[in-house]
């Protein structure tokens, strides 16, 4: 189910994204401060906007499994958020590198956006040892749930406080985002979030399907008797009860 | 329900003296620590202010770990569920105690950091103080009783506890902690900038509404 036109989907991402990097690279001009390092802009900014959306869409997913019931929601959260923290790493490295170009230290904290991640990330960063300390699976899913819903509405509610904490007048290529950009900039600053957004939504579509297929495997063996491998065996994964039902 | 509950729960912490003794102790504690650690007899401003709102966290997270594992433990829980009753009143009760905590806490850490630390006299800033500690308090003891109830029936609580409540809680320091700064500078003063209070009253609104919306999901079984 989650496998149908994956391999569409992934041709697309890897076109557009290499487009959007040419573009970024050789299309756009340099910035007139910054010069060349300027460009890793079009890696870390797509990069921050797609793990926060991905932690916001992971607490809409979240409020569905509660409301509907179904574990497969919590999978999708699950797997939206774990995406999100892998996502959120690559951010606060390359946000780092261009702090150190660009400022001389590794970390600013008079960067709001930058701090404002590092607090969200260290948050996110408990969703793996919440799942895994509880050991009943359907517990397991409704906390980690309520967890998501939390620290969704965290997100924008941080967001607000650090950049009131620091209302600085630092050239900032981030605050230019809402309109300030040239042209060329935007269009390829445009290109690169959607191939960012499109790299998300396969890789979590690619993990849906292997959690998928590795559950329905799971189900094949017990019906052929070979049960009792994967037993007793601490996961922060969700347990997969949705191949008991036929999808 | 509320007030069944909450008289309970002051009744036990009476008569045990878990959380709030330990909170005070902690934080009267904490205080001699930063004097040996800053290696200043005073301090005043956004230093004295953010050693107040540290303390006064770390004091809270002491709490947070203890408010439901008497309940966890020895069945409250299941007492509770039989009852007929709104599951939310289990909500508002622990928020209520913890807020009760939180206030006995401030009322010997706050003197206590006037006398061992704060340059600037208490007397003068006081009214303002307690306006600004009450509202922080709101929203400690939302997150905190949420943060508690997600807690406590984990196998690593006394880790979690703390791993999940200091970074829900930091848009707190940032508010109270920047608002008290001016009041604790030497000399006169200043105002309190507006929009730290606004910032902490948004999170006590959002957060309780949050706590109160997700609540019952955590008492299902």
């Amino acid at each position: 189910m989650y496998g149908k036109g994956l391999r569409a989907l992934s041709i697309t991402t890897a076109l557009i994204m290499t487009g959007a990097f040419a573009l970024a690279f050789f299309w756009a001009p340099e910035d007139a401060d910054q010069g060349f390092s300027q460009k890793i802009f079009y890696v870390h900014v797509p990069m921050a906007i797609v793990a926060l959306c991905g932690f916001v869409a992971g607490a809409g997913m979240a409020v569905m499994h509660l409301w509907k019931r179904d574990s497969r929601w919590d999978m999708r959260s699950y797997v939206a958020i774990h995406l999100s923290i892998i996502l959120g790493v690559g951010v606060l490295v390359t946000g780092s590198i261009w702090a150190r170009v660009s400022w001389g230290h590794w970390w600013v904290w008079n960067e709001p956006t930058l701090v404002s991640f590092l607090i969200i990330f260290l948050l996110y960063c408990t969703y793996q040892p919440l799942r895994f300390s509880i050991a009943d699976p359907e517990r397991q899913a409704r906390y980690a749930s309520v967890f998501a819903i939390v620290a969704g509405a965290f997100v924008p509610l941080n967001f607000m406080a650090v950049r009131l904490a620091q209302q600085y007048t630092h050239p900032r290529v981030l605050g230019n985002i809402s309109g300030n950009l040239p042209g060329r900039m935007e269009w390829a600053f445009l290109a690169c979030l959607l191939g960012m957004t499109l790299l998300f939504v396969t890789l979590w579509k690619y993990e849906m399907t292997s959690k998928h297929a590795s559950s329905q495997l799971r189900r094949l063996k017990r019906l052929l008797g070979e049960d009792g491998q994967a037993k007793g065996r601490r996961t922060a994964a969700p347990a997969t009860r949705e191949a008991a039902t036929p999808v | 329900m509320v007030w069944a509950i909450l008289r309970k729960e002051l009744r036990v912490e009476l008569r045990t003296l878990e959380s709030v003794p330990a909170m005070s102790l902690f934080s009267v504690t904490t205080f001699v620590l930063f004097h040996f650690a800053l290696a200043r007899d005073t301090v005043d401003g956004s230093l004295a202010s953010g050693i107040l709102w540290v303390t006064l966290l770390f004091a809270s997270v002491l709490a947070i770990n203890r408010l439901f594992v008497a309940d966890e433990e020895q069945g409250g829980f299941d007492g509770f569920l039989l009852a007929p009753v709104d599951r939310s009143a289990l909500l508002i009760a622990k928020f209520l105690t913890l807020l009760a905590f939180l206030v006995v806490l401030e009322v010997v850490a706050v003197p206590a950091f006037g006398l061992l630390l704060l340059e600037p006299s208490l007397g003068r800033i006081l009214p303002r103080l307690i306006g600004i500690l009450l509202l922080a308090d709101v929203g400690i003891a939302a997150v905190g009783t949420l943060v508690g109830a997600l807690a406590v029936r984990t196998r690593a609580r006394d880790l979690l506890g703390p791993l999940l409540a200091l970074p829900l809680l930091v848009p707190v320091v940032i508010g109270a902690a920047r608002a008290c700064a001016p009041l604790m500078a030497v000399g006169h003063p200043g105002r309190i900038p507006v929009r730290w209070l606004e910032t902490l009253g948004l999170y006590d609104l959002v957060f309780g509404l949050v706590a109160y919306a997700v609540f019952d999901f955590l008492l299902e079984d």
